[in-house]
């Protein structure tokens, strides 16, 4: 057994196992105790940390739990009814499948269950669940004596998550604005809905909501990259040479500064990967609010605010025929 | 450092797993080369992406029957069909060399082959102790789509230009089009209510998507608003909602199947809306929703009650029902005709060999029984 590890690898080849599972941190009194005996999967220990458990769930875990597992079933269940309760059709078209939202007639008002009813109890729970699972990311942070920034990361997320299902309907009087709960059903309505408001690529909240993902994964790649081609001189040590710029962390910034001309520092370059993250579904969510609440139609108001081109026709220009008296309908 | 070794079971699975990878990707990708050409402004993505073996089999499927040999027309009223046979209702202007021309060009175009090949071509429509009976519904139906083609041709070159259609352009054949349609009321009754009942199953015509799948009832059948994109920028004035965008994004969904084009066939896809950046393709597919319309109204609809009565079809070729699961007509979309290619038959201008189906009569057909018999009489 040697005691020198190294990490150089793309896919790592070492499995750090101690001789005991680590029992955590202690719990201030009157907290639940973490329950169960750890052990070890070897799978685990190939993407992250091998040992499982204890695990603590606490009241909040396992309400949160609970009420997501019964939006799932649900979900299910109607996607299910909707194939006659027929289970080869259910596996074939389990993608096709979808509990969908109240049509417009009903406006916010709750519609019969079999017309959306199931659509709003499945949405209620499942929030109902997140917002809960978001709670159990704060206090469990606050108890370990962390910052909370990964729970504002989830809150991001859940802005968005609300803005789709919950304020914009509410802002558009109706809870068919909503998105429908399945696979290619939900797809299909965001391409939908960037036709019907003209375009979602004219929105700006849109476009910087893409500057902020594609950012993301550029940082993500840019960081991960440089922590593992530090590995030999210890890189993935990043909390020591925050403070103390060892040989790995000044080979990194070096390397920067003659690739790009500029070098986050070890610490600044979290809070990029964090900022970028969080402002996606931030300006995501902005962005969908203002669709059809303020902008109708995201091209005209490009075009009225000469942002969109024009670009020349390379065939003689043709008029909408239904302008044309006497056409048929 | 422990050294790692993966289990056998462990091993097999994870071969397993990339097999079910490798087969997924050579399933679901089409297999180069897939060339594109650009047909908008440079930026705009405007392309048309085609692949040679994809090329190949549509030339292949889309060969056009030689042409008949020509015939001349009447030299005077005595040489007109309408003299020499009886019962001749549409056809009446031709020559007796005419009428007997399409009459064989017809039975290649619309007979089933094995009926062809049996030699009862003539009695799929025919009786052959009376030729000039009504008492097969066929015939009846021919008279009718005789009328049709005629129509399509003359009020409707907005669509079909001088190209035209014959017979063969949907028929291709067989009794029954390959694509057709009727209405699809699915039966899903209990939790899920009427509102979730149009969409959200893959269906074929719509290219496998979960939008609304029937979008030929409210658009081809009736003639309900296919816009529902706002023509300004200020909220309050538009009151369709995405799920109704998506019975419009259904039915174009169809046509770009049915065409075999991209959508930038017909728009700008940066402003599906705007006329002024569209190709003038979309002029011409305008048209083509307007002219399947009407032809569905004026013509597949009457036929209705021709149909029910006759809904196992003719004894010679009894498959596909005549009529859809609610009992309704056989009706025709944008594939009908197109069958995957943009310009049927590949623009083969096969009318311009036919001048007899210009001289089709669209007067008033004398009543026929057909209609109302319990079903042809067995020959």
């Amino acid at each position: 057994m040697t005691a020198f590890v190294q990490y150089q690898n793309i896919f790592t080849r070492i499995q750090v196992r101690p001789p005991a599972a680590y029992p955590g941190v202690v719990q201030e009194p009157g907290d639940g105790a973490r329950e169960g005996t750890p052990t070890f999967v070897h799978l685990f220990g190939r993407l992250g940390d091998a040992q499982v458990g204890p695990i603590y769930l606490g009241i909040m875990g396992l309400v949160s739990i609970l009420f997501g597992t019964l939006a799932f079933l649900i979900i299910g269940l109607n996607m299910w009814a909707s194939v006659n309760w027929d289970i080869i059709q259910f596996g074939r078209q389990l993608f096709w499948l979808a509990l969908e939202p109240p049509p417009a007639k009903y406006g916010l008002q709750f519609p019969p269950m079999r017309d959306g009813g199931w659509w709003l109890v499945a949405g209620f729970f499942l929030t109902i669940s997140v917002l809960l699972w978001w709670a159990r990311t704060y206090r469990r942070a606050r108890m370990l004596g962390m910052g909370t920034h990964v729970a504002w990361c989830f809150a991001a997320a859940i802005w968005l998550y609300l803005v789709l299902g919950f304020i914009r309907p509410l802002a558009m009087g109706s809870w068919s604005e909503a998105v429908p709960f399945g696979i290619f059903p939900h797809l299909d309505w965001t391409a939908a809905f960037s036709i019907r408001y003209g375009n979602l690529f004219y929105n700006p909240f849109h476009a910087l909501s893409i500057v902020f993902l594609y950012g993301s994964v550029l940082l993500f790649a840019m960081h991960g990259a440089t922590i593992l081609a530090l590995g030999r001189y210890g890189g993935e040590r990043e909390l020591e040479l925050i403070s103390d710029r060892g040989t790995a962390a000044e080979r990194g910034a070096l390397y920067w500064r003659w690739c790009i001309g500029f070098n986050a520092s070890f610490e600044s370059i979290h809070r990029w990967a964090w900022w970028f993250a969080v402002l996606c579904p931030l300006t995501g969510g902005i962005g969908i609010l203002l669709t059809g609440t303020v902008v109708d139609n995201w091209y005209l108001w490009a075009v009225e605010r000469n942002f969109a081109p024009e670009y020349p026709t390379l065939w003689a220009p043709i008029s909408d025929p239904a302008l044309v008296q006497g056409a048929p309908r | 450092m422990r050294s790692i070794k993966l289990s056998w079971t462990a091993q097999a699975l994870i071969v397993l797993a990339g097999l079910l990878v490798l087969l997924i990707v050579v399933m679901t990708f089409e297999r180069p080369p897939v060339r594109s050409s650009q047909n908008g402004f440079r930026g705009t993505a405007m392309e048309h992406v085609a692949n040679p073996r994809t090329a190949a089999r549509q030339v292949a499927a889309n060969q056009v029957p030689e042409a008949q040999p020509p015939a001349d027309g009447p030299t005077d009223d005595a040489d007109k069909a309408s003299a020499v046979y009886e019962n001749v209702q549409v056809l009446g202007e031709l020559s007796n060399a005419q009428f007997v021309r399409l009459m064989v060009a017809m039975t290649e175009w619309v007979v089933p082959q094995h009926v062809r090949e049996a030699g009862n071509g003539c009695n799929y429509c025919h009786n052959p102790e009376n030729m000039a009976s009504d008492e097969l519904y066929t015939k009846v139906v021919s008279r009718r789509m005789l009328q049709m083609t005629r129509t399509i041709n003359t009020d409707w070159s907005t669509h079909v230009a001088q190209t035209g259609v014959t017979c063969y352009t949907c028929h291709r054949g067989q009794a029954v089009p390959a694509a057709v349609w009727s209405t699809n009321q699915p039966n899903r009754a209990g939790l899920v209510g009427p509102h979730a009942l149009g969409q959200n199953l893959a269906t074929p015509q719509i290219n496998q998507s979960s939008l609304p799948f029937d979008p030929f009832t409210p658009f081809l059948l009736g003639d309900q608003d296919i816009r529902n994109i706002s023509t300004t920028w200020h909220p309050g004035q538009n009151s369709d909602d995405t799920r109704i965008a998506e019975w419009t994004y259904s039915l174009m969904v169809h046509m770009s199947q049915g065409l075999g084009v991209n959508c930038t066939f017909c728009h700008n896809s940066r402003a599906f809306a705007s006329w002024e950046q569209s190709p003038p393709q979309r002029l011409t597919a305008w048209h083509g929703i307007r002219m399947a319309r009407a032809m569905n109204r004026d013509y597949m609809e009457p036929l209705a009650p021709v149909f029910q009565a006759n809904r196992l079809g003719h004894p010679d070729a009894p498959h596909p029902l005549r009529v859809g699961p609610a009992n309704d007509v056989l009706k025709m979309n944008c594939a009908t005709c197109h069958q995957g290619v943009n310009r049927p038959l590949l623009g083969a201008p096969m009318l311009r060999d036919y001048p007899e189906l210009n001289m089709v009569s669209r007067g008033p057909l004398r009543t026929s029984d057909a209609g109302s018999a319990g079903g042809p009489p067995r020959n």
